[in-house]
């Protein structure tokens, strides 16, 4: 009786969150320009000329941008996870990677980019509302500033789609294919979408001054919180930790790793959505961060363990691509150093020592780098913005401080909404069908049990 | 006959490839295995996480020999496959019952 209790309220929510702004669904045609991801601190008001025009040239790279951070998920990611896991595993996160590209696609197109980016009316602090489900009202013409509509909604699209890919990396090894199914859907339409328009799609977030360009919360420390969430609920891998589970493949993971530093260019600097200074300067400052980053955690191990290792350096560098990201379009050249060497040395304490004394599972450290790397780019947004660490300048009337408590506030309220609702769609999906796989499964390997496939047949 | 079974370090599997062909052993069969017994093994590491590894790579060699040629083959293989240092391997050597040449159907000391 319990289960159908939990199902019937979490049907009445999601009724009561989506029928109140269909009530005042418009069939917008071209967005105001507050719904693009202008890190302004004061609101953005639309620009009193004419009206805006296509600009080809900003077209072109938010095209070229959109390929490439989808290349960051597929192969990107997925080779960067599938390296790490064990040999008789390799398919099953090549396979959760891809599926999710395609599930997140559809969902998104009809009713994920409603939601994140659409006019909630009355609800719009919180929620755009189904007003642009199935793309209604985005036409082959239709402008989203001076890019179409559909290649600003594609880019965040590939957004969307790899957030839930980052999860994937901390239930590696034990989850089933349905659940994560099932967890990944509703989560991108309960979690991802919800928090993704607080900050850019015109809710409170951004309208508190809350600065993230290009994802640092919305992307990073979301997945890698509810990763953490999944690390909890579904327990240990069998064996861990005294079981040795080295990686079977550093080299997909390199290859892996040099793919997502490539495409984040598309990630960090795309995020300007167009082509101008601040683009310039965001892929400069990422490509700086990151290499701060990967030296930082190779020197931090070297030091520490007495070797630098390739699995890292690679790690170093992710760490120092999620850190740069709510700053790559405010932060300078020497903020970018500070921000990367930050990143370095922390993921590889939370990767590494933290992870071992608190005991969780976090199998390819989705939590220790994404929502570590995550919160250090994001605190340390507020203060790299600042003109005296060469960023693009405090909002008037915004002190230092002030803007450090706005970064304290959007990271605080992405870790509770995603922890809490997370966690409870776990425990949901497990109730209902199950969320981890036998223990004969587990240790036959997820690929035979799960897919009927080996991963190489030698 | 005898069956002449050793296990080597792989990097040596050349030297006594060569130094049996040089006494007349014509057939050889590797296997690659891993193994350990009084060498220690190694740490490796993975994101903090160290794991010892005692299985060392290593290569089983096997070749059936006439009884006539065994000292030869065991003296062979021994100064081959040494390199001086812990680890160089061990030989053993069982009683082959029977040995047939599958293409003519020949059998005992011709099938070698």
């Amino acid at each position: 009786m319990k289960l159908y209790k939990y199902l019937l309220s979490l049907c009445a929510l999601m009724l009561m969150l989506f029928a109140a702004p269909m009530t005042f669904a418009d069939d917008m045609a071209a967005p105001a320009a507050d719904t693009m991801a202008a890190p302004a601190a004061e609101a953005p008001a639309a620009p009193a000329e004419e009206a805006p025009k296509l600009d080809t040239g900003n077209t072109a790279w938010m095209l070229t941008s959109t390929a490439l951070v989808l290349m960051m998920t597929i192969p990107g990611l997925a080779l960067f996870y599938a390296g790490m896991v064990r040999s008789k595993n390799v398919l099953s996160v090549l396979m959760q990677c891809f599926a999710i590209t395609a599930l997140v696609s559809i969902l998104w197109m009809m009713f994920g980019y409603s939601i994140a980016f659409g006019d909630g009316g009355d609800m719009n602090a919180y929620l755009g509302g189904l007003g642009k489900a199935f793309l209604a009202g985005v036409h082959i013409d239709t402008l989203s500033g001076s890019i179409p509509e559909t290649v600003f909604m594609t880019f965040q699209m590939t957004f969307a789609i790899i957030t839930p890919a980052l999860i994937v990396g901390s239930f590696a090894d034990r989850m089933k294919f349905s659940a994560m199914l099932w967890f990944m859907g509703l989560w991108l339409l309960i979690v991802y979408a919800p928090i993704c328009h607080w900050v850019w799609g015109g809710g409170f977030l951004g309208g508190l001054g809350v600065l993230d360009f290009a994802g640092g919360t919305v992307v990073h420390i979301n997945a890698g919180i509810a990763g953490l969430m999944t690390a909890l609920v579904l327990g240990k891998r069998k064996g861990y930790p005294t079981t040795p589970m080295p990686p079977h493949n550093l080299g997909y993971t390199v290859v892996g790793a040099s793919l997502l530093w490539v495409g984040w260019f598309g990630f960090n600097a795309g995020s300007e959505l167009a082509a101008d200074g601040t683009a310039g300067m965001a892929m400069a400052v990422t490509q700086i961060a990151t290499a701060a980053a990967a030296l930082a955690w190779m020197f931090a191990e070297w030091i520490s363990h007495g070797k630098p290792s390739v699995l890292g350096i690679a790690s170093g560098a992710v760490a120092g691509l999620v850190a740069i990201t709510p700053a790559s379009g405010t932060a300078g050249p020497m903020g970018a150093l500070l921000i990367g060497a930050a990143a370095g040395v922390g993921c590889y304490f939370a990767a590494t020592k933290m992870k071992r004394a608190f005991g969780y599972d976090d199998s390819l450290d989705a939590f220790g780098v994404h929502a570590i790397g995550g919160i250090i780019g994001a605190l340390l947004t507020g203060v790299c913005v600042d003109a005296s660490f060469g960023g693009a300048g405090l909002a008037d009337g915004v002190t230092m401080g002030a803007q450090l408590g706005k970064q304290v506030i959007g990271v605080l309220t992405t870790v509770v909404y995603t922890g809490v609702v997370s966690f409870i769609l776990l425990k949901i999906i497990d109730m209902v069908i199950g969320l981890r796989v036998t223990e004969e499964q587990e240790s036959q390997g997820l690929d035979l049990a799960l897919h009927d496939e080996r991963g190489y047949n030698l | 006959m005898k069956l002449v079974t050793a296990i080597i370090k792989p990097f040596k599997l050349d030297d006594v490839r060569e130094s049996l062909s040089e006494i007349g052993v014509q057939g050889i069969t590797v296997t690659e295995v891993k193994g350990f017994g009084r060498q220690k093994g190694h740490t490796e590491l993975y994101r903090g996480a160290e794991y010892v590894v005692d299985f060392l790579p290593k290569v089983k060699i096997e070749v059936a020999v006439d009884d006539s040629l065994l000292d030869r083959v065991m003296e062979s293989i021994a100064k081959s496959a040494n390199t001086g240092k812990i680890g160089d391997g061990k030989i053993f050597v069982f009683n082959l019952e029977q040995a047939m040449r599958i293409r003519t159907g020949e059998t005992g000391p011709d099938a070698l």
